[in-house]
């Protein structure tokens, strides 16, 4: 008998097997994140998920807590929604970087501005898995999609510093080779009381590996393992030595104003009335 | 019976809400109907300025003015420009300060229309120290001369619609247009 | 004790929005709607409410809806262009059965067009405008008070059948300002939470089509999504008789519950050779025009332009020769009026764009047209 996977019990079974591809990182980005959740020491009950679409918006739909598989690029604006309808949920969004950063580029980045507390978990694949393997809005130059035959020319986003810049009180990049980081940082993530970011760099082995002559799982981690430079060394090298590399730490770890207790404390301090929860269920307001 | 005001100047001088005072008159405290509608052009980020008000014993059904009974003009652009709508025997309440009736005595005369000089910027500055409440006034003689609200309705709307501890002032100034009309 | 208002109607859609337990608002500025947000801006805060300006209409739908799951009432203002905008994230809230409310308060166009003028060029958008099959409401107001009052039913009926429903107000109704009255009581209806039971089914393909909704945190761990899904609300994006049964039930929610949701009002129309048909603000000017003709002249005015009230609005015209819809667009309900109508009358368009509400003298002078004078 194989040892039953200890995360099991937080999964929909009945939703078991997933679609994800063999070598695929998300599996592992599961894990980071469940490890990470009971850290943080969370209640799962009160987690609640928003996606978009792609293949990591697809991982809210196998745990087993309320999860909102939204439109294409907003799982933000829904999240947004949802967190100050009830800003006692946990509310946690799973995206992928056509999601985040292409088609939902700009509620990203209000998001950020607005340092609402949700945890973001952005896999970030360079690719567009579902559709086929398009290139996105963080494929490298010069690599190979089904809409890049000739070789990307565009310059890829660096999404953590972008959603720092953007306001983020806590982003950070690990890789599905330093799990350890990864599951450190959605712990931090998710304790932060603001807006957080944790970009992961994954293999996709179907489309990005095929494309670009890495064609095992096991060829894209060592590829993926050679290119990662520490934040701390990165920030003494040249941008011309750091082209290619995928430099991994924290890129905002601070404190500010969150979004819905302002909401809240305007209610409170300006009209003595606390934000309403749940408030549908009633006509008693 | 259905009276169509239009009163018009240009931006800053709160003519939407000398029209807004006139519809809550009427609806809320003269038990009569009223619709209250306004431009929301790019001339109303300044320019020309212009409130319309219908006031009638029964329900308002189409609720803009076309042809007013009554015209209240605060610029002179204002007055040209809309005096041409103004019906036969109508009645056009001017201020003096702001406009020239000269420029449209053909109309007037033509039209017979009823002319009413109301100093409202004057009065405004000169007796309440205070040009913004030139609207105000002006109410205040389209109340006297028109008989379209009552006084005891306009003061009520007053108080409802200024500002919190501008009433007095506002007050004042409306009692001035009144006295304006003896 | 009744209070009484003169506000205009982007304040009283505000207001009915609060009075009906709208506790969640994100918007987008856009003219002529702004004041809906302004307004709920102010007064939100007052009663535990949150409102929030969002980066864009997507997104003022997208939270809209994620404040629904998370338990409030919840609603978005906008105009055509914002509709616009906002349409793929509308047919996710079919998809989902999620309540909203949408206001629309049309102004010129296509595109840009008319920012501060009145039409009435949406009303297919609420239809038709995101992709597949589905069933909208939608409420037409022709007064201060009915966009007060049909903004309250619009939440009323969101909640009935757990759809988004469309509040079509046009410029000339957001902006103007007339008396409202507010009843002491108002009739609302709250959401209702499903039992915990181990056989719950958030998508259950019921009868009249409608389960119980939890909110997000109510420990039902449901999935919500856009894909086909089955009555667990797993996706089965595969299986044809899923998509069928799921889609045929969104829709017959509302078509089998026509009798219940349409609405239409109407005078002299037993007897009328010629009858006005309108919604919105042209009916301001219809009922004007009616009571000044002299002609046998009745008129139809639709609260409820969706789903359309083909059974009221076929009784009505039974015996009339003519029939004028009147509207600001170059033909949209028209065609509607006309499918139902055609077999028994002649049915006319009075289209009118340019962004003035039509005269009651311009559709006296289409009423001596169709009628030969």
């Amino acid at each position: 008998m194989p040892k039953e996977n200890r995360f099991l019990p937080y999964l929909r079974e009945d939703r078991l097997p997933h679609i994800f591809c063999p070598g695929c990182g998300n599996g592992a980005i599961i894990n980071a994140f469940l490890a990470a959740m009971e850290k943080a020491e969370m209640d799962f009950d009160n987690i609640a998920m928003v996606s978009g679409i792609g293949c990591s918006s697809r991982i809210p739909g196998y745990l087993k807590c309320d999860s909102l598989h939204t439109t294409h690029g907003r799982a933000l604006s829904f999240a947004t929604g949802l967190k100050t309808a009830n800003k006692d949920l946990d509310v946690v969004v799973f995206t992928g970087d056509g999601d985040a950063a292409s088609i939902g580029g700009n509620h990203l980045i209000h998001a950020a501005r607005r340092n609402i507390n949700l945890t973001v978990i952005c896999i970030n694949n360079n690719i567009y898995g579902m559709t086929g393997g398009q290139i996105s809005p963080t494929s490298p130059k010069g690599s190979f999609g089904t809409t890049a035959p000739y070789g990307n020319q565009d310059t890829p986003f660096k999404l953590a510093e972008l959603v720092a810049a953007a306001g983020a009180t806590y982003s950070a990049r690990w890789t599905t080779v330093q799990i350890e980081n990864l599951v450190t940082s959605i712990k931090e993530g998710l304790k932060n009381p603001g807006f957080s970011f944790i970009e992961v760099a994954t293999q996709c082995p179907t489309y990005f590996g095929r494309k670009n002559k890495l064609r095992t799982p096991t060829a894209m981690a060592a590829v993926m393992k050679a290119n990662t430079v520490f934040k701390s060394a990165a920030d003494r090298m040249k941008p011309k030595d750091l082209e290619g590399k995928i430099v991994v730490g924290e890129f905002a770890n601070t404190q500010r104003d969150e979004f819905t207790e302002n909401i809240d404390k305007i209610s409170v301090e300006k009209f003595g009335k606390k934000t309403l929860i749940n408030s549908a269920y009633t006509t008693e307001l | 019976m259905r009276t169509e005001i239009r009163i018009c100047g240009f931006g800053g001088q709160g003519v939407i809400l000398a029209g807004i005072i006139l519809g809550k008159s009427a609806c809320l405290f003269d038990g009569k109907e009223a619709v209250q509608t306004q431009s929301y052009g790019p001339e109303a980020r300044g320019g020309a300025s212009k409130c319309e008000v219908v006031i009638s014993d029964s329900e308002v059904d189409y609720p803009k003015v076309q042809n007013p009974d009554i015209l209240v003009a605060m610029s002179n652009e204002a007055l040209i420009k809309y005096i041409v709508d103004l019906k036969d025997n109508g009645t056009l309440i001017v201020d003096p300060g702001t406009t020239y009736v000269d420029d449209v005595k053909d109309y007037i005369e033509e039209h017979n229309i009823e002319v009413y000089e109301a100093p409202a910027t004057k009065t405004a500055t000169d007796e309440i120290g205070l040009k913004i409440v030139a609207n105000i006034v002006m109410v205040g003689a389209i109340t006297k001369i028109t008989k379209v609200i009552s006084k005891e309705a306009a003061i009520k709307a007053i108080e409802a619609s200024v500002p919190k501890g501008t009433e007095e002032k506002n007050i004042a100034a409306f009692e001035a247009g009144y006295a304006l009309a003896e | 004790m009744a209070e009484e208002f003169f506000i205009q109607g982007n304040e009283a859609c505000a207001k009915g929005a609060i009075a009906a337990g709208c506790r969640f608002f994100a918007g987008y500025p856009i003219t002529p709607s702004t004041e809906v947000a302004e307004t709920l801006a102010r007064e939100l805060p007052k009663v535990g409410g949150s409102f929030v300006q969002m980066e864009d209409e997507i997104a003022s739908a997208g939270a809209i809806i994620g404040a629904s799951w998370g338990g409030a009432k919840s609603m978005t203002a906008t105009s055509g262009p914002g509709i616009s905008l906002m349409q793929e994230n509308i047919g996710y809230a079919f998809m989902s059965e999620t309540p909203i409310v949408i206001v629309d308060v049309q102004r010129g166009s296509p595109s840009t067009a008319q920012p501060t003028m009145a039409a009435q060029g949406d009303m297919m958008q609420a239809r038709w405008g995101s992709h597949g099959d589905y069933e909208p409401i939608a409420l037409s107001p022709s007064s201060v008070q009915e966009f007060f009052d049909f903004t309250i039913k619009a939440f009323n009926l969101a909640e009935e059948y757990r759809v988004p429903v469309f509040v079509m107000a046009d410029e000339v109704i957001g902006h103007m300002r007339e008396k409202i009255i507010v009843e002491d009581s108002i009739e609302i209806v709250p959401r209702k939470r499903p039992e915990k039971t181990d056989d719950y089914l958030p998508f259950e393909n019921i009868e009249n089509g409608t389960t119980p909704m939890p909110a997000f945190g109510d420990g039902f761990n449901i999935h919500v999504t856009g894909l086909t899904h089955d009555e667990r609300g797993y996706p089965d994006t595969n299986t044809p008789e899923t998509h069928d049964k799921l889609v045929q039930r969104i829709c017959d929610k509302v078509l089998n519950n026509k009798d219940k949701i349409c609405s239409v009002k109407s005078e002299n129309c037993e007897d009328a050779d010629i009858i006005l048909v309108s919604y919105g603000a042209p009916v301001r000017s219809v009922v004007e025009a009616v009571n000044k003709t002299d002609k046998k002249v009745g008129y139809i005015k639709i609260d409820t332009p969706w789903p359309f009230p083909d059974e009221q609005i076929e009784k009505l015209t039974a015996n009339a020769k003519d029939i004028i819809v009147v509207e600001m667009n170059l033909g949209q309900m028209y065609y509607e009026v006309d499918r139902v109508c055609k077999r028994n009358s002649n049915v006319h368009l009075m289209g009118v764009i340019g962004g003035l509400l039509p005269t009651p003298d311009e559709i006296l002078e289409e009423i001596d047209r169709v009628g030969g004078n």
